[in-house]
């Protein structure tokens, strides 16, 4: 079977750029991508991108050029990045196309996204009761999970003391400043047990990724990174999603775990054989408990393993080495391929500062987002 | 004169022992669902019926909302000088399915997994038409 390789990685800086659309920063994105590949818009034979909030992608072909390329928009929500990258590996994967680009980008408005009720089929009463908030289901799930499991509140300062400390040495950062894990609890509770800097904001920035057969990737690059697995998965009967007016009383683990399972299967590996992980954080509790959902732990060990600095940096398996969603911000479209994109940095080396040691050689990243789906790819070198 | 309206039509209904939400039960596996739903998520079949379900039960999970909704979609006060935070939540209806909530109580302290709860209708705003309007939440029994 055919492999895929990763051989060019371009970013546009997450956060807030006034003055320049969201589209635009994408745009920037694929031109460094380009560069950082050696390759031309040209001879992209496909494109799959998308965005939520920022336009259609496929009309940025107007600002990078009318090839005729063919050119696929994906709307998934918050895994619409991890969708277009598992499409591009797909094509590349069937032998249908030798060489391609998935693309990701937004632009949000600020404050917690405003949820449009009736296009996910729920009646207006829902969002007009105070219901319907992302950040709802965030405080909900984690605090079942702590009265379940025993983690308890400064354990979430933690992990968003640790996000912010990683965001304050990567150049492409939205939040630059470490915060100590004092500011973090006494900062306002928006969702209890969430206090303020517990969460991602939604925001603005772009990534590319250019992708090829691995047997061309020697063309484009000296330090290929593979990509090993690509799965997206949606939710089964039973579980706990957000935005979900009621949820089944049996019981199912979610589609994380699904896709985790199914990722790790494709890649002929195991949580073990990970060197370290991007995992979705759009609050410090998802963090904790996508560590178990993604099969790096139990149900409850991750009190003690956050606690002995094991997903910190230097630890045994360092999670959100870029500082994740917490320190950049959530452009929904392009939010899963920065987590790639910090991947095939770490894995080539190329991190700087925040460069993990002893050399990476297996990386992994998760998306989930509503109405409950999951996105993980594996990567090696 | 002024009267009480409900958030919207279908929703719940007022009955001698309290109000009742409406959902769906599947008559092929008893999987129940709230809103009502003509597709079984469960079995995938589509012999449902509408069904009141019961308005009692135990608290699942929670949080308070700490900040003003977005307005719209939220029709209660999003104004930060007059916005009172409120608690959300999943109650567990035995046999039937958990249904999200607005809580009556917003102090964590006093919210415990596990705790029974009862159906209420609160008070959510005034319409344009000078009437209250009401949407549904949860209490704990005293």
């Amino acid at each position: 079977m055919t492999e895929v390789a990763i051989v060019g990685i371009g970013m546009h800086e997450f956060g807030r750029t006034d003055g320049v659309s969201g589209m635009d920063q994408g745009v920037v994105a694929v031109r460094r991508a380009l560069a950082d590949a050696g390759a031309k818009w040209e001879d992209m034979q496909f494109a799959f991108g998308g965005s939520q909030s920022a336009g259609a992608a496929d009309t940025m072909v107007s600002k990078l050029g009318l090839t005729g390329v063919q050119f696929i928009n994906v709307a998934n929500g918050c895994a619409t990045g991890g969708s277009a990258l598992f499409s591009a590996y797909s094509a590349i994967r069937s032998g249908m196309s030798d060489l391609g680009i998935a693309i990701g980008f937004d632009k949000h408005e600020r404050g917690a996204f405003r949820v449009d009720t009736k296009s996910m089929g729920t009646g207006d009463w829902y969002g007009a009761s105070g219901l319907a908030l992302t950040t709802q289901f965030f405080g909900m799930k984690i605090n079942r999970y702590m009265h379940q499991y025993g983690i308890t509140q400064p354990t979430l300062g933690k992990v968003a003391a640790k996000a912010f400390r990683n965001g304050s040495i990567n150049p492409m950062a939205w939040r630059r400043k470490p915060l100590s894990e004092e500011e973090i609890l006494e900062s306002p509770m928006l969702s209890y047990p969430l206090t303020q800097y517990m969460f991602c904001n939604p925001g603005e920035g772009g990534v590319a990724l250019i992708l090829c057969n691995a047997d061309q990737a020697h063309k484009y690059t000296d330090r290929p990174v593979f990509l090993k697995a690509a799965v997206v998965r949606s939710r089964r009967f039973g579980s706990f999603e957000v935005l979900a007016p009621h949820i089944a009383l049996e019981h199912n683990a979610g589609p994380t775990v699904d896709a985790s399972k199914a990722a790790f299967e494709m890649a002929g590996m195991g949580p073990a054989d990970i060197d370290l992980a991007q995992l979705q954080d759009t609050e410090a509790g998802a963090e904790i408990m996508h560590m178990a959902e993604n099969g790096f732990c139990e149900n409850g060990e991750q009190e003690q393993m956050i606690a002995n600095g094991d997903t910190e940096i230097g630890g045994r398996l360092p999670v959100n080495t870029d500082g994740g969603c917490l320190a950049n911000g959530e452009p929904v479209g392009a939010s899963g391929l920065r987590q790639v994109y910090e991947n095939v940095l770490q894995l080539r080396g190329d991190a700087g500062e925040r460069q993990v040691p002893n050399e990476p050689k297996t990386a992994y990243t998760h998306v989930y987002g509503a109405p409950g789906i999951s996105g993980v790819t594996i990567l090696a070198r | 004169m002024t009267s009480q309206v409900h958030v919207a039509e279908g929703v719940f209904v007022e009955r001698p022992d309290g109000p009742h939400l409406f959902g769906s039960r599947c008559n092929d596996c008893g999987t129940h669902a709230f809103p009502p739903q003509s597709g079984c998520q469960r079995c995938a079949g589509t012999n449902t019926d509408k069904v009141e379900l019961g308005n009692r039960g135990t608290l699942w999970t929670f949080t308070v909302q700490g900040f003003p909704p977005k307005a719209p979609p939220f029709k209660g006060s999003a104004d930060p000088a007059s916005f009172v935070p409120f608690g959300v939540g999943y109650v567990e209806i035995p046999g039937q399915v958990k249904v999200e909530t607005r809580l009556t109580e917003s102090d964590p302290a006093k919210l415990i997994i596990g705790m029974q709860m009862e159906m209420v209708l609160v008070p959510l705003c005034v319409d344009a038409d000078g009437n209250d309007v009401v949407t549904f939440a949860f209490k704990p029994v005293s």
